[in-house]
């Protein structure tokens, strides 16, 4: 397995004596003009960069091309099914992909989730919700000094953001990463999927537990030996979920 | 007592199968009244046969026996007077001996008949007694005899001849009177034993052939009533299985017609309907189709535009204190009516799921506690807001429930944010309890209750109780309308009780598992601290959701409150986020 660091370090920079706070780069992804206007707005006002695509077919090259930090991707797109550029863009990246959607159907929703977005924001929203949205997604938890964690055969270095099996890396992306160290920093704790929400989503109320669902599912098919008998991330029936045994 | 009850069960028990059998199966019920029946008639006509057989046989026997006796009697008579008027008188002996002699030769050989010659009393001097052929004298029955001697004349009996060997037949006996020329004319009897040994073995063999015939009769009546029936009952039952497989789902399932007779008749029949049905299910399908994809199109295009007059209101909104007055209550004004905008809308939208047959369950186990636990931390600004209390009674272990989580999560929020908004700053008390199929949470306010005569509407969409001041209050008139569909779609009960001045209790039970089944809820409806009753009011459980008016329900008199307020409004899209 080849080696990708995705840890993707924030543009913050200090020019002279007025503090230009760069907090990102943030793709939006949408056709329609307006709205993507109106999110350019928000988003500058919070003190992010946006750059917009209006077409699905240019997503993928304008991703290349922009590096940003964060993408905001409508799933409904002329050209290419946002679904698709998505599973494109996930496929050669872990950056945050908030998904914007108009549809509030399970499916929907599940199959988004399941093509690698972290999030998702559902329209009509308010401004702040997107914002803290986008925000939670680039936020780096500082741990002070060198934190090594270990859950089932796996090692977890927090400030290198990697995690190794016998010394191979596995490339999580960062929102797969801090859940694995979310239920490796506490092995006896059982999760609900709600303080997963909180402490990996930065949900202060219950939200959508499908989030949960879905997630778990993406990490345990990269961590486990057999996904569907877990042993790293294990189900407690109505209750979350918890570190398996090392 | 308990014996008796034992000896019933196990008689019940005994007797189950046959019975079931009987119930279920209609070729067996036709087969045994066939074979009931038949061996009834049967019976009958061989009881009926052998009587006239028997009658015809032996009246032809008995005549010509009659007869044959009465001559054979005149002529012994003749012969004894005859030996009177000779000469020498003959001894009673000679007498006798000639008479049995000449009637045994009469009688020929094999004998017609056997002759018994009795004397009868009083005896009187030498009275010699003959039978020939060793028949016993036992043969002749006693009554026949006093009748003879009472009578004097000719009588008959059916008998059985005995014969001093043992032999046992039997036979016609016909006695006659017979007088002696002989020393004090001592009388006899003479007595005519037709044996019936022929006439016997006729009627056995007429017997064995009409029960042979009769069993034959109702074996072939029998056989003949079942292959009837299944003839009948086996296209009834491929009719049945076909019915069934349609009804299961396989919409392209039809009957084979064979022939043009009855049950050619059904199965076209059964065709026509089933292509009937097939094509109005599909019609309805493919509309239902069109209206779950416009339903997706209008709200991913009424969206998006949405979101951007959203933002921008939120935004002027943000800056609201920049403007002169009137501009800055304009921004106020948009941004509430943007919220109620926005609460109607994905309200409309559920709906239009629900009655589309769109909406989908994402069960999976939850504990309720920790749902109802969470739904009134959310509500705590509104509860502090309108200076109440929300009380939480739960059990100590956990209430494990397969519930679409965000789903009840929405009914469970409506439910209390209407109870604190409606309870008038009294406290309200939330109830779980849970058994073994079902668990329950009741939402219990102490506000003004309901207004009679206001019953079964408070699930109806739009409905409000006072029209005059509805448009002040905020909400969109569907959250209880939303939620008593998702709580049809848990297979679950959602029911409303309430009376004046003290106060209204909801309750919503749902089944354990997604397939279970609602019997009774683990709380009761009518709270335990109501008040003197003046109303009865009381809802039945809802089972089986219809579209047209929701079952149960008592109203609850919602009481306006005097300013909304987006938090508690905007009940399906509020989603508080950490900054």
């Amino acid at each position: 397995m080849t080696t990708v660091s995705w840890g993707v370090p924030l543009r913050a920079s200090v020019v002279g004596a007025t503090m230009t706070f760069v907090k990102g780069r943030v793709l939006v992804v949408d056709d329609d003009t307006a709205l993507a206007e109106m999110l350019g707005i928000v988003l500058r006002t919070e003190g992010f960069e946006p750059v917009f695509c209006a077409d699905g077919a240019k997503a993928v090259e304008a991703f290349r091309e922009s590096k940003p930090d964060l993408v905001l991707l409508d799933l409904m797109l002329p050209g290419r099914d946002g679904i698709d550029v998505c599973r494109a863009i996930r496929a050669e990246s872990g950056v945050p992909i908030v998904m914007l959607t108009a549809k509030t159907d399970t499916v929907d929703i599940v199959l988004g989730l399941e093509s690698g977005a972290d999030d998702y924001v559902v329209k009509p929203f308010k401004p702040k919700e997107l914002v803290a949205r986008v925000r939670t997604r680039l936020r780096r938890t500082d741990t002070a000094g060198p934190e090594n964690l270990s859950i089932g055969d796996l090692q977890i270095d927090v400030a290198g953001h990697s995690v190794k099996r016998d010394g191979e890396p596995i490339a999580l992306t960062p929102l797969e990463f801090d859940l694995l160290a979310a239920l490796a920093r506490k092995p006896w704790q059982v999760f609900t999927r709600e303080v997963l929400l909180q402490e990996v989503w930065g949900y202060r109320h219950a939200a959508d537990t499908r989030l949960v669902n879905v997630h778990v599912q993406r990490l345990r098919s990269k961590i486990e030996h057999d996904p569907e008998r877990p042993q790293i991330v294990v189900t407690v029936r109505g209750v979350g979920y918890k570190a398996g045994p090392p | 007592m308990s014996a008796w009850s034992e000896v019933v069960g196990g008689l019940r028990s005994v007797l189950r199968r046959p019975l079931h059998a009987w119930r279920t199966s209609m070729s067996l019920r036709v087969v045994t009244s066939t074979l009931a029946l038949s061996l009834l008639v049967v019976g009958l006509i061989g009881v009926l046969l052998m009587g006239r057989i028997t009658s015809g046989l032996l009246d032809a026997k008995e005549r010509a026996s009659v007869v044959e006796a009465g001559s054979g009697a005149a002529d012994a008579q003749r012969q004894l007077d005859a030996a009177n008027t000779g000469p020498q008188t003959t001894s009673a002996t000679t007498l006798v001996d000639n008479v049995t002699n000449s009637l045994a030769s009469r009688a020929g050989k094999p004998g017609l008949y056997e002759v018994v010659l009795l004397a009868s009393p009083p005896k009187v001097g030498d009275t010699p007694e003959r039978a020939t052929n060793q028949v016993s004298d036992t043969s002749v029955p006693a009554e026949l005899r006093t009748a003879v001697q009472d009578d004097q004349r000719q009588s008959w009996t059916y008998t059985e001849v005995r014969y001093t060997d043992g032999r046992v037949v039997p036979g016609l006996v016909v006695g006659a009177p017979l007088t002696l020329p002989s020393a004090g004319n001592p009388r006899y009897e003479l007595y005519f034993l037709f044996p019936l040994t022929q006439e016997q073995s006729t009627l056995d063999l007429v017997k064995r052939t009409v029960l042979l015939v009769g069993i034959l009769l109702v074996l072939t009546l029998v056989g003949v009533a079942y292959i009837v029936t299944r003839q009948v009952v086996t296209p009834v039952r491929y009719a049945a299985r076909t019915a069934e497989r349609f009804s299961a789902g396989y919409l392209t399932e039809r009957m084979a017609v064979r022939g043009e007779d009855e049950m050619a008749t059904l199965a076209t029949s059964f065709n026509t309907m089933a292509s009937s049905l097939q094509e109005q299910i599909t019609r309805l399908e493919a509309l239902s189709r069109v209206q779950q994809r416009f339903v997706s199109d209008v709200s991913h295009e009424l969206r998006t535009p949405l979101t951007t007059v959203r933002m921008a209101a939120d935004l002027l909104y943000e800056s609201r204190e920049d403007f002169d007055p009137a501009t800055a209550r304009s921004a106020e004004l948009l941004q509430t009516q943007l919220d109620r905008f926005e609460a109607l809308l994905s309200d409309l939208l559920e709906i239009s799921r629900f009655d589309a047959g769109a909406a989908v369950l994402d069960a999976e186990p939850v504990d309720m506690r920790a749902l109802v636990g969470r739904v009134i931390e959310a509500a705590a600004p509104l509860t502090e807001r309108k200076g109440s209390v929300i009380r939480l009674t739960a059990p100590d272990a956990p209430c494990l429930v397969e519930v679409d989580a965000r789903r009840i999560d929405r009914v469970l929020r409506n439910l209390v944010v209407n109870a604190v908004e409606h309870g008038e700053g009294r406290p309200v008390d939330v109830t779980v309890a849970c058994d073994d199929d079902a668990v329950a949470v009741t939402v219990r306010d102490h506000g003004v209750g309901l207004r009679p005569g206001e019953s079964s509407l408070v699930f109806s969409r739009f409905w409000r109780a006072d029209p005059a001041r509805a448009r002040t209050t905020g909400g969109t008139g569907l959250g209880l309308s939303i939620a008593l569909e998702d709580a049809r779609l848990h297979g679950g009960w959602l029911q409303a009780w309430g009376q004046p001045g003290d106060g209204a209790n909801l309750r919503l039970t749902l089944p354990r598992t997604v397939q279970g089944h609602l019997e009774e809820s683990p709380l009761p409806l009518e709270p335990a601290d109501a008040g003197p009753r003046v109303q009865t009011s009381l809802a039945t459980p809802y089972r089986e959701p219809r579209r047209s008016a929701p079952t149960v329900i008592t109203a609850i008199t919602p009481e306006p409150t005097p300013e909304p307020t987006p938090e508690s409004e905007s009940e399906s899209t509020s989603e508080e986020v950490a900054p």
